[in-house]
């Protein structure tokens, strides 16, 4: 009987959560298309999240590409499938490794920030200063980091795409030896128009998923410094999750039969 | 200053205002009416809910009954955008400050400027803010420093700066002299003073400090265990009978007041 009793309260208090972020989700959307706009605050997340996570995705990519063209010829290798691995590092890395890489990256760097940022502004009341100061938060706060949550993700992985085939090319071509214009005309061969967009699809949902997660968690956040620990942990923790099952929506939505 | 309360409708009108969190009543039944270019002190021990009563009035948080009156528009569950006409006519200055970290000091007090008037440009909001900053005894040289570079007192001023800088209405203080030197404190009373008198602006005011109690309010209430059981007169504060205001007035232990503490 208790035991119904705990599941039923975990049951419940799961709900009203999901409930709490899908009118969260609705209201910020709904700022997001009525005026005023914050151009120049907007202007700051992009750089913020776009120009800042540039190292840490670059990095991520290029040794997800070297890694990969290496194993792949310790797989291929018996069949000496030259062209094989040119076909797994640009597959791989355009449809599922760069847009997931990149945003459990960015879940890290961003989400974190996002949610201490804000969740300090609430528990030192700089968020109900706002509302007397005729600033709506969602306005002011969350809608510029939704924003560039969602344009900037897709950016970054294009680079990171960009940047990961290179390091699968320069293990192929310095280490493994083969011919370099082979290899950049096998990747042309294999790269899709379909399986970039369908990445950066993908990314563009990440980056809304982290930014919400962010404000979500940052917004409310309560009892000092604690809470907004809790509500920094909470942002990276559900992301990063909330992201692989997007991942696993989406790819089932785009290649699954 | 005068004490007689005019006749004229009331600025703000609380009435039978409740507000509990879980078990906790807060506030049993507040009611008060203000009258346009008055200024209300409100006292009362630490925890009695005076910042509460605040931002039930400024919509922050919302009352749990009872009716919240400004310009005789109630004011509880109106739409967001009406909601932003209303705030549009407060300044608040807030217990902890509540300045925006990541702006300049400049940027903080034009904040609301800024934000009622977007086509104000940047350098002419900037100039308004030096100005309300020099009010409350600020330098010019202070406008670019980020407010964690300011002592606490500063930041407490740069507060005060924020709430008088788009000539507000009404305009609430939650301790507008507490963490101040007693010079400052009384630099900032004659500030209070001269917005209530000078600029006909209405003001609702918490503090501890008698001494400023009774130098900025026309009239001074009490709040205790969630009720207001004294307003009268700032004048009557030393006179009146009521065993409550006495013993705060006196600041003693021994009264029907009961602190929490174990001897
Ligand atoms: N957000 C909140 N959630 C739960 N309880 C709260 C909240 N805000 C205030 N309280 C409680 O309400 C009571 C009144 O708080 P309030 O901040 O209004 O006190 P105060 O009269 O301003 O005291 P002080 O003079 O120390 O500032 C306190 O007991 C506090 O615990
Ligand atoms: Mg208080």
């Amino acid at each position: 009987m208790n035991l119904l009793a705990l599941i039923g309260g975990v049951v419940l208090a799961f709900l009203a959560h999901v409930g709490r972020l899908t009118i969260f989700a609705g209201t910020a959307l709904s700022h997001c298309v009525r005026p005023p706009f914050f151009p120049r605050l907007i202007l700051r997340q992009m750089v913020d999240i776009g120009f800042y996570s540039l190292p840490v995705v670059g990095l991520t990519a290029i040794f997800s590409g070297m890694v990969l063209a290496l194993q792949s010829y310790t797989g291929f290798s018996r069949f000496s499938a030259e062209s094989a691995i040119a076909d797994v590092v640009v597959v791989s890395l355009t449809r599922e490794l760069g847009p997931v890489l990149a945003g459990l990256m960015v879940a890290g760097r961003i989400g974190a920030s996002m949610a201490a940022e804000i969740g300090t502004m609430r528990v030192t009341e700089q968020i109900d200063a706002l509302t007397t100061l005729s600033t709506n938060p969602f306005k002011y706060l969350i809608v510029p980091r939704l924003i560039a949550g969602l344009l900037m993700l897709p950016l970054l992985v294009l680079t990171a795409d960009i940047i990961g085939v290179a390091g699968g090319f320069v293990v192929s071509v310095y280490k493994l030896g083969f011919n370099p214009t082979t290899y950049i005309n096998n990747t042309y061969d294999f790269m899709k128009a379909f399986d970039v967009v369908s990445g950066l699809i993908k990314a563009a949902a990440f980056g809304f998923v982290i930014a919400l997660m962010g404000c979500y968690n940052g917004y409310h956040s309560k009892g000092g410094a604690q809470g907004v620990g809790a509500a920094t942990t909470n942002a990276v923790v559900s992301a990063s999750i909330i992201i692989l099952v997007v991942n696993y929506v989406l790819t089932e939505f785009f290649f699954g039969t | 200053m005068n004490n007689t309360p005019t006749s004229a409708a009331p600025k703000i009108r609380l009435k039978d205002m409740t507000k509990s969190f879980g078990p906790k009543s807060v506030l049993t039944g507040v009611s008060l009416d203000i009258s346009p270019g008055e200024s209300v002190v409100v006292i009362g021990g630490s925890g009695t809910g005076k910042s509460v009563m605040l931002k039930c009035i400024l919509g922050i948080m919302e009352p749990d009954a009872g009716v919240v009156e400004v310009d005789g528009e109630k004011v509880i569950g109106l739409s967001p955008v009406k909601r932003d006409a209303v705030n549009a006519k407060f300044g608040m200055l807030f217990q902890g400050g509540a300045l925006f970290d990541s702006l300049p000091v400049w940027e903080n007090v034009a904040f609301g400027l800024m934000a009622r008037n977007r086509r104000m440009s940047r350098d002419e909001a900037r100039t308004h803010a030096v100005e309300s900053l020099a009010k409350v005894g600020l330098t010019p040289d202070v406008a670019d420093l980020a407010p964690s570079e300011l002592s606490g007192g500063m930041q407490k001023r740069v507060g005060l700066a924020r709430a008088i800088a788009s000539k507000p209405d009404i305009i609430f203080f939650d301790e507008p002299t507490t963490g101040l030197d007693p010079i400052m404190a009384d630099v900032i009373n004659d500030l209070i003073i001269t917005c209530v008198r000078d600029l006909k602006i209405t003001a609702l005011s918490i503090t501890h400090d008698m001494h400023s109690a009774r130098k900025i309010g026309d009239r001074i209430a009490m709040l205790h265990e969630g009720k207001l059981i004294w307003i009268g007169p700032a004048a009557d504060v030393d006179k009146t009978d009521n065993p409550f205001v006495q013993q705060f007035v006196h600041g003693r232990a021994e009264g029907p007041i009961k602190m929490q503490v174990r001897r």
